[in-house]
């Protein structure tokens, strides 16, 4: 007990520390005031990405088709796994509060055993946005940027249950790969001090005299129309821009360039679920902390489990905020 | 330390025996509203899709229920509903009063930007 500055002797002193304003002890209301900054942070980025959405409104990547995998399934499942990583999310906040309340009991094992679930939970969630990142990294169909730095995806035509529908075609589908035109260069049988990035896999003319070969397969710009869906171009249009303005093609996103349309979509996804990722794995270290004081019986011999209670705070704060960027990113 | 906790929820219309079962009464609401989400997210009702206030109905729906969550989050998870009053207040006083304000002045910006750029005053052609 002794070892433990769990009392001051200034208890019950108006002045000199002894008050408990608004009745939260020291800790609890610094923990307060650390999330209240924290949530105008995230405020502040998720007003930067609404910001930049506004902006393009007009041509804003659908988060429907760019958030469609769930591992081990192939086909296309937009939302379902995002829900359950929310889901995970929330699960985790409840065994936090159940810690927090068995502390209030000071009931070790119990407090013990709900820390452990926090988590597991947070580990499931840190290693399901890690894989999210990757998916979205690594892309899907790949597309054509123009100078202008827009975005052009392919697909063509297809009647699914008598409904036509347009579906996306991936780029290696249809390209022709032409001879490489050039060898990558690399520093020992070139300039040693030049080096160059890797180039994409293939040319813009190569996927030109492919998607000539292929009449079916047909541009689609970034343009939003009426109804909310991206604006198909007709056989000649297509041909036409992608002759008169195609730069490179791109697979996947980062920080450069993004196959789903306006690169500042995949920075804002990278920097705001980068950002709150963090949060969870500072989160995770400190359960990880709290978890082996409560084994070691740091709170038993407190009396008090007050540190639960508030790294419980920080928990659910970062719950709050994955529920906002779930709706702001995936859902509006 | 607040022991002792409010545990109705719903101004009342709901009562839980304990603090236990108040939080698995909340995550089932919270469950609910994750689902009503994304069965909405997934189907998007063309009923819903009217324009709202400058958005899509559907939208105003997903933030509407966003901010429920929200609140039953800091309400019962993070016990701010045993909290005094005032800690609560500032709480929450602070952060809806300085975000809102950021929201409207960035997406007032962002619209504007929009008009500039769809008026041709600056070409954005391919």
């Amino acid at each position: 007990m002794d070892t433990t500055v769990a009392t001051t002797g200034k208890e019950g002193k108006l002045w000199g520390g002894g008050n408990e304003p608004l009745r939260a002890s020291y800790g609890k209301m610094m923990m307060w005031f650390f999330i209240v900054s924290d949530a105008l942070t995230f405020s502040g980025f998720l007003a930067a990405y609404g910001f930049s959405r506004f902006k393009f409104i007009e041509s804003w990547p659908i988060a429907d088709e760019v958030f469609t995998h769930v591992p081990f399934f192939h086909g296309s499942y937009p939302m379902i796994y995002v829900a359950f990583m929310t889901f995970i999310l929330i699960m985790s906040s409840v065994t936090m509060v159940l810690a927090v309340d068995a502390g209030h009991h000071l009931n070790k094992s119990k407090v013990t055993w709900y820390m452990f679930l926090t988590i597991i939970g947070g580990i499931i969630f840190v290693g399901s946005q890690a894989w999210e990142w990757n998916t979205f990294i690594k892309g899907e169909f790949g597309a054509v940027q123009t100078k202008g730095g827009n975005i052009l995806q392919f697909g063509k035509y297809t009647t699914v249950d008598g409904k036509e529908t347009f579906q996306r075609v991936a780029v290696a589908d249809f390209t022709i790969a032409a001879k490489t035109e050039r060898v990558d260069h690399e520093s020992k049988n070139g300039l040693w001090f030049v080096t160059e990035s890797t180039r994409p896999e293939y040319s813009v003319n190569e996927v030109l005299e492919g998607l000539k070969a292929n009449p079916e397969v047909l541009v689609r710009t970034q343009i939003l129309t009426e109804e909310g869906h991206k604006t198909v171009l007709s056989r000649e249009e297509s041909i036409k821009q992608i002759a008169d303005n195609g730069k490179q093609v791109v697979h996947g996103a980062n920080l450069k360039v993004n196959e789903y349309g306006a690169p500042i979509f995949a920075d804002f996804f990278f920097f705001i679920t980068g950002f709150h990722g963090f949060h969870v794995f500072s989160g995770i270290v400190i359960n990880i902390i709290v978890f082996f004081n409560v084994i070691l019986g740091t709170y038993e011999k407190r009396r008090s489990y007050e540190m639960v209670e508030k790294v419980g705070l920080y928990w659910h704060f970062v719950d709050l905020v994955w529920v906002f960027v779930f709706t702001f990113f995936y859902l509006v | 330390m607040a022991h002792e906790h409010n545990l109705a929820i719903f101004q009342g219309l709901l009562k839980f025996k304990s603090n236990t079962q108040k939080i698995w009464g909340v995550l089932i609401f919270l469950s609910i509203i994750t689902a009503v989400e994304v069965v909405l997210g997934i189907y998007k009702p063309e009923i819903l899709m009217i324009q709202v206030l400058g958005m899509k109905g559907l939208n105003w729906i997903f933030i509407i229920l966003t901010i429920v969550k929200a609140y039953y989050i800091a309400w019962d998870f993070m016990h701010l509903r045993d909290e005094k009053p005032a800690l609560r207040r500032v709480i929450v006083w602070t952060g809806v009063f300085l975000i809102s304000y950021l929201m409207f002045i960035l997406l007032q910006e962002g619209g504007y930007i929009e008009s500039v750029f769809r008026n041709g005053f600056v070409t954005n052609s391919f």
